[in-house]
Formats: C-alpha cells, sequence, structure tokens
C-alpha cells in the first residue's frame, strides 16, 4: 500500500519542480540569477512583481487577457446550451454530421488558421479589440462546449422534460428553472473549459492584437526578445499568469474528473 | 428514445452561424491561396494544383510529417500508459484526492508560452535546476540548445510534463465509477490483480481513455506555442514539427500559395485520423 502512494507522490513532485523553480526564480535579483546557480533565493526581492504591477503595459497584459477570456467563456455556454440540448434530446436531418463538422474545428491546427483570421477580422474592422480574439477562440471552444454540455445533459433522464410538459411548463420557463439547475455542475465545467483553452491560447490572440488588446502571454515575449535577458522579470510575469488558473482550478475541484471526461463516465 | 424534431435546427443555428463565421471564411481563403499564385498588390493568377504537388514532393515537408509523426508517437506512447499507472495509483477517496486532481491539474491551466518559457528557465545548462543537475552533478553534457537529441528529448518530457495529467484525469474518472461489487466479486472469484485490470477496469475506462488518446492526438499533432518558445525549432531543423513550419512559410516568408497548400494537407491529415478516432468511440457509445 505505501509503495502504491508513492506513484502519485513522485508524479506530483515531478510536476511541482519547473513551477518551484519559476516562483524561486521570480524572488530572485538579475544578479543573483547571472552569478550561479542557487537552490532557494539568497536576497529576496520583489522588485519584479513590483516593476509589472506598475508598469501599464504589463498589468494591461493581463486585465486584456482576462476581458477577452471572459467574453469567451459566457459567449460560447450561451450559444452551446441550446445547441446541447438540441444533440441530446432530437433526432433531426443531418444530427450526426453536424456534430463531427463542429468537431472538425477543434481538430483543426491554429496554425492553420492564423493567417486567414488576421485577414478577416481586419476586413470587418475588428483587429485588435477584445470581442475579435474572444469571437476566434470561439471556433474551438463552441464545439468543446456542446461536447461537455452534451454529455452532461444526455445523463438526465428525459422523464424530467416529460414531467415538465404535462406539469404545463412552458419550454424557456422549464430550460431555466428546471433542466439549467440539473446540469449546473455541466455548465460549471464547460465554462471551466472555456476559460482554460481560451487563457492558455497565443497563437490566434496575439495575430488578433497589436497594442489595444495585447495579452499578457504577447507581452511576456515581446520583453523577452527586446529587454533582453531579464529572467527574473519573464519569471514573475509567468508565475502571475498561473494564478488565475489556480483559482478556477480550486472551484471546479469536486467535479474536475468528471469534467475531464467531458460528462461520458 | 430520442425524438424526431426538425425544429432542433433552430438551436443548433447560433452555433452554426458563429462557428461558419470562423471556420468556413477563413478555410475559403485558404482554398483559394492555395490554387493561386500572387506578386502582392492583390494581384492573382491560377495556379492550378502546382502548390499541392510541390508541397507533397518536397523534402522539407516530408522532414516536417516525420518529425511530427515521431513526436505523436512518443507523446502517445509515454503519457497513455504512464497516465492508466498514475491513476490505478491514486487514491480513491480521502483528503488527498482534492489535492492530488488539483496539483495534476495545474500544469494544464498554465499558458502554453508561459510553460515553454518555464522549461526553458528550468533547462538551462548552468543555472537551471534540472539543467545544472544533469551537467554538474551527474556530469553530463547536457545543452538542449547545441544537441538535437538532447532538444528532443526536451520537448518530450515538457510535453509529458504538461498533458500527461489530462490522461490521469480521464482514466482516474473511468476508475471510480466502477461500484464497489464489481471487486467484490472478483474477490469471492480469486482474480489476480492482472485479472481485475483486464476485465473490470480496462473495459470500464475505454470511452474515456478512447477521448483522452483522441484529444492528446489531436492537441500533440497540431503542437506550436511550446516547442516554438523552447527550442525555436533548433537547433537546426532538428525540431521543427509542421506547425512551427507552417507558421514560418506563411507569415516569415509570406509563400501564401504553398504554406495555404500546407495548411490544407495538413489539416487533411488532422481529419482523417480524428475521424477515425470518433467512428470508434461512437461505435463504443452504441454498444453500451
Amino acid at each position: 500500500m505505501r509503495l502504491k502512494s508513492l506513484v502519485p507522490a513522485l508524479y506530483i513532485l515531478f510536476l511541482m519542480l519547473p513551477i518551484y523553480w519559476l516562483v524561486a526564480m521570480s524572488f530572485k535579483t538579475t544578479n543573483e540569477i547571472l552569478s550561479g546557480f542557487s537552490l532557494f533565493p539568497q536576497t529576496w526581492t520583489f522588485a519584479n512583481y513590483r516593476e509589472i504591477l506598475t508598469d501599464p503595459t504589463w498589468y494591461w497584459g493581463y486585465i486584456n487577457s482576462i476581458i477577452y477570456v471572459s467574453m469567451n467563456t459566457v459567449i460560447s455556454v450561451l450559444v452551446a446550451l441550446p445547441a446541447a440540448y438540441a444533440f441530446s434530446r432530437y433526432t433531426f436531418v443531418g444530427d450526426k454530421h453536424l456534430f463531427f463538422w463542429l468537431l472538425t474545428n477543434r481538430m483543426a491546427p491554429a496554425a492553420v488558421f492564423a493567417l486567414p483570421f488576421f485577414q478577416l477580422y481586419s476586413a470587418v474592422g475588428l483587429f485588435d479589440t477584445h470581442i475579435a480574439v474572444a469571437l476566434a477562440h470561439c471556433l474551438f471552444n463552441i464545439p468543446l462546449a456542446v461536447w461537455i454540455l452534451e454529455g452532461f445533459m444526455s445523463g438526465v433522464p428525459k422523464e424530467l422534460d416529460e414531467t415538465a410538459y404535462v406539469d404545463g411548463y412552458s419550454f424557456p420557463r422549464f430550460f431555466v428553472t428546471i433542466f439549467l439547475p440539473a446540469i449546473k455542475s455541466g455548465v460549471g465545467v464547460a465554462a471551466f473549459f472555456c476559460f482554460m483553452f481560451s487563457w492558455v491560447e497565443l497563437l490566434l490572440a496575439k495575430t488578433l492584437t497589436a497594442v489595444e488588446a495585447k495579452p499578457i502571454a504577447a507581452v511576456m515575449t515581446r520583453t523577452a526578445s527586446s529587454a533582453g535577458y531579464e529572467l527574473g522579470l519573464l519569471a514573475a510575469a509567468g508565475t502571475l499568469t498561473i494564478i488565475p488558473g489556480a483559482i478556477v482550478i480550486y472551484f471546479v475541484r469536486n467535479y474536475i474528473a468528471k469534467g475531464f471526461a467531458l460528462g461520458r463516465v | 428514445m430520442k425524438t424526431q424534431n426538425q425544429r432542433a435546427w433552430l438551436f443548433v443555428t447560433p452555433v452554426l452561424l458563429l462557428v461558419a463565421f470562423n471556420a468556413l471564411i477563413p478555410m475559403m481563403t485558404v482554398v483559394n491561396y492555395s490554387v493561386q499564385e500572387t506578386f502582392g498588390d492583390n494581384l492573382f493568377f491560377w495556379q492550378g494544383l502546382d502548390w499541392f504537388e510541390q508541397v507533397l514532393r518536397s523534402e522539407r515537408f516530408h522532414n516536417a510529417l516525420g518529425r511530427q509523426f515521431l513526436f505523436t508517437f512518443l507523446i502517445l506512447i509515454i503519457e497513455v500508459p504512464l497516465g492508466v499507472a498514475i491513476a490505478l495509483a491514486m487514491p480513491r477517496k480521502g483528503p488527498w484526492v482534492p489535492v492530488c486532481l488539483v496539483t495534476m491539474a495545474l500544469p494544464m491551466l498554465i499558458p502554453w508560452n508561459v510553460v515553454g518559457a518555464m522549461w526553458n528557465i528550468f533547462t538551462l545548462p548552468d543555472i537551471g535546476l534540472l539543467g545544472y543537475f544533469l551537467n554538474h552533478t551527474l556530469g553530463l553534457s547536457y545543452d538542449m540548445t547545441q544537441d538535437p537529441i538532447a532538444a528532443w528529448v526536451t520537448i518530450v518530457v515538457m510535453d509529458v510534463w504538461h498533458w500527461t495529467s489530462l490522461v490521469v484525469l480521464l482514466a482516474y474518472a473511468g476508475l471510480v465509477s466502477i461500484p464497489n461489487a464489481y471487486y467484490q466479486a472478483a474477490e469471492i472469484d480469486a482474480a489476480s490483480r492482472w485479472a481485475v485490470f483486464r476485465y473490470i477496469q480496462l473495459p470500464k475506462m475505454k470511452t474515456v481513455l478512447t477521448i483522452a488518446i483522441l484529444l492528446r492526438f489531436m492537441d500533440s499533432f497540431n503542437i506550436y506555442t511550446e516547442p516554438f518558445v523552447l527550442t525555436g525549432g533548433g537547433p537546426g531543423n532538428s525540431t521543427t514539427l509542421l506547425s512551427i513550419d507552417l507558421v514560418k512559410i506563411a507569415l516569415g516568408q509570406f509563400d501564401l500559395g504553398p504554406a495555404a497548400a500546407m495548411s490544407l494537407i495538413y489539416f487533411a491529415i488532422t481529419l482523417l485520423a480524428s475521424w477515425l478516432f470518433y467512428t470508434l468511440m461512437t461505435m463504443n457509445d452504441n454498444k453500451t
């Protein structure tokens, strides 16, 4: 039994090591980083964090990312809800093909879309806005949200719908007051996944923005190349990008395993 | 039983419009470029299928495709068994369950370029934790900016670090859904540990494992940001995977025709493989 619990423990250690190193690096001075190897910061410094939190180009990166990620999450879940209901409850002409076509968009390499997206969003005048990135991320988030919600909805017995109709509920009232509460963990999980994939994606977000809506991830690459080897600053910025993810995971921790199975267990 | 209802199309319309805007228009742009030649100024000439022929014959594409298949193969062969093994060893209940789940999910919520940057800092030969350990404690000569093999090992280990948890969480979700009665029955039959795994746990994990393999296949085949930030495709071209090569051609050299043709071939390969997985998966769904 002891030996068995060693496996996950070692795995978690392996996961934590690079994260530890990033966090440790963010508290070191540039001098200490370049002068040689040290397992712990010898002289603790908050200068890296202070610079990020006082320089608008840095902290606006975070605000921009959070704005478009929230917009994307709301849009994706709202439009995916009725579609997922249709897929889980009805058969209609072309339903299987439609479902697969949606999934193909989750499969498409983002690199394929980088250039045409740039041209499309420039043509409709949305280039360098938050909504452009939010809409572009819908490409892979909506199919995923439909997939997850459909899994959770199919777990709800159809008798629930029928009883509600017998009781004289109209469809919208049934959907909002009875059905949504029944699948609320599914909605949470779908929102979590939309947040996650929109938060971690960089290629499209970087291609579609220049100044006004530039995400934090893109600010980081710019700084890494222009300001030379400011490893401490880079590490501090990286550490700060882990925090929103950690907070969100904490909220869905009880549904996380079922969520990753897309509601299909 | 589902009801036949054509009004369901109404429910699907918002999704259709949004995804079609994002998918069909850009896809048509790509198709357009793939059959034309341009010298700038919005002048286009019909080129037919020349670009496709050129891409399919070019050694550069073959090499990038070969590297991509090797990478995806390594990822699946390492991450899937490892993920299942870890899920089997995880506690089923108790205070450690949420701790395990949250810490394991953490790497997946780190922006992809931060993952690349983090591994870059981690593997620096003299001041990174791993680099220092390998070079100064074990006395190896490890420098992934010089040595293609070291670079390959690093990107594979990075991806194992980043995504094995996805397989773990999926397999775990499958395992906890097995009722205790199954295990009790196995105990009465004096079934071996292997028999329990082979005839109880594996069949129950089949659906979720198919999802895991499907997701890991798609994402490792489309990977761009992490290896790009970590190695930039180097040293030389040794870690230039398909997406990295494609972005080099499209946004670096602005060779729109060949880039578009390559995009379509790339997408077709992903689509074909994913369709195979999806068919397998829906076959599972129908049986249960």
